[in-house]
């Protein structure tokens, strides 16, 4: 079977809920580039993951249009890792949370040779935020500049 | 990553990496460390070997030899759970640990609690 088709899917339960459209973030412009300047083994890699995921001692998210993110050492232990999210089976994810925050995967990928090193920390959010404005205006920055921040080469995105 | 291919298109980053696998499993299944390494690797390398901006690597993984689950999912209800404005634990015991951490934390702009 090809891919599901999301946006469609979408469209058609809110049409049957008798909600508003959803509208969806369409760019139409080719995005920004900005090749890598050196091999990714030797690259700081940062990490941003949407589902929602916490440690133990922080404040969870909210469900509703939480802009907020959390700053999760990159040493963290696996086992104290939560998630918070409204919109996914958060099963898989509580049980190992590298379906949705590949902690354990990329510290191998350090220790293999195969990335240079990591970021001191990783940053998340719950993705699950109904204004893209919001998004683009309140999330993306704080993203943008704890990146910067953290002088990373390049940043690994992991939605939910 | 994408799990959600038409969204991503629709969005173009600058680079992405589709893996066909249902919501909730960006990076892999569970207690799959191979598959998990397998799949990051792979999406890893897009990062020097897309060269046109928008581009997604499609890559070679699959859920299960059959694709139930995408029918599941074209089916069934919206599971989505409530969306509450107070910050929701994975246990009570985290909501205790929150409370008695550091006062240094900022604060949210939507529901005024610290975060």
């Amino acid at each position: 079977m090809p891919p599901i088709e999301y946006m469609r899917r979408i469209r058609d339960s809110y049409a049957d809920l008798g909600y508003a459209a959803y509208q969806w973030v369409v760019n139409e412009e080719p995005p920004s580039w900005q090749p890598l300047r050196k091999p990714l083994s030797e690259c700081r890699l940062g990490l941003v993951a949407t589902g929602g995921i916490y440690v133990t001692g922080q404040v969870a998210f909210h469900y509703r249009d939480d802009t907020s993110i959390r700053a999760v050492p990159t040493d963290v232990k696996t086992a104290d890792l939560r998630t918070a999210h409204f919109a996914y089976d958060q099963t898989d994810a509580r049980d190992d949370p590298n379906v949705v925050f590949p902690i354990d995967t990329l510290r191998r990928l350090v220790r293999e040779g195969v990335i240079g090193e990591l970021a001191e920390h990783a940053f998340t959010c719950m993705g699950g935020i109904y204004s893209s404005r919001r998004v683009r205006e309140e999330l993306a920055p704080k993203l943008r500049e704890r990146l910067l921040e953290e002088q990373v080469d390049a940043a690994l995105l992991v939605p939910v | 990553m994408s799990s959600a291919l038409d969204i991503t298109q629709a969005v173009k980053p600058p680079r992405a990496a589709f893996l066909d696998f249902p919501l909730g499993h960006t990076t892999g299944k569970p207690h799959e460390p191979e598959l998990q390494r397998a799949i990051l690797e792979q999406a890893l390398e897009a990062f020097t070997s897309l060269t046109t901006p928008g581009t997604v690597k499609m890559l070679p993984f699959r859920w299960s030899d059959d694709d139930g689950w995408k029918r599941d999912f074209m089916t069934g209800s919206d599971d989505r759970i409530p969306r509450h404005s107070t910050p929701q634990y994975q246990t009570e015991d985290d909501r205790l640990r929150a409370d008695e951490s550091d006062p240094d934390r900022e604060r949210c702009p939507v529901c005024r609690v610290t975060v």
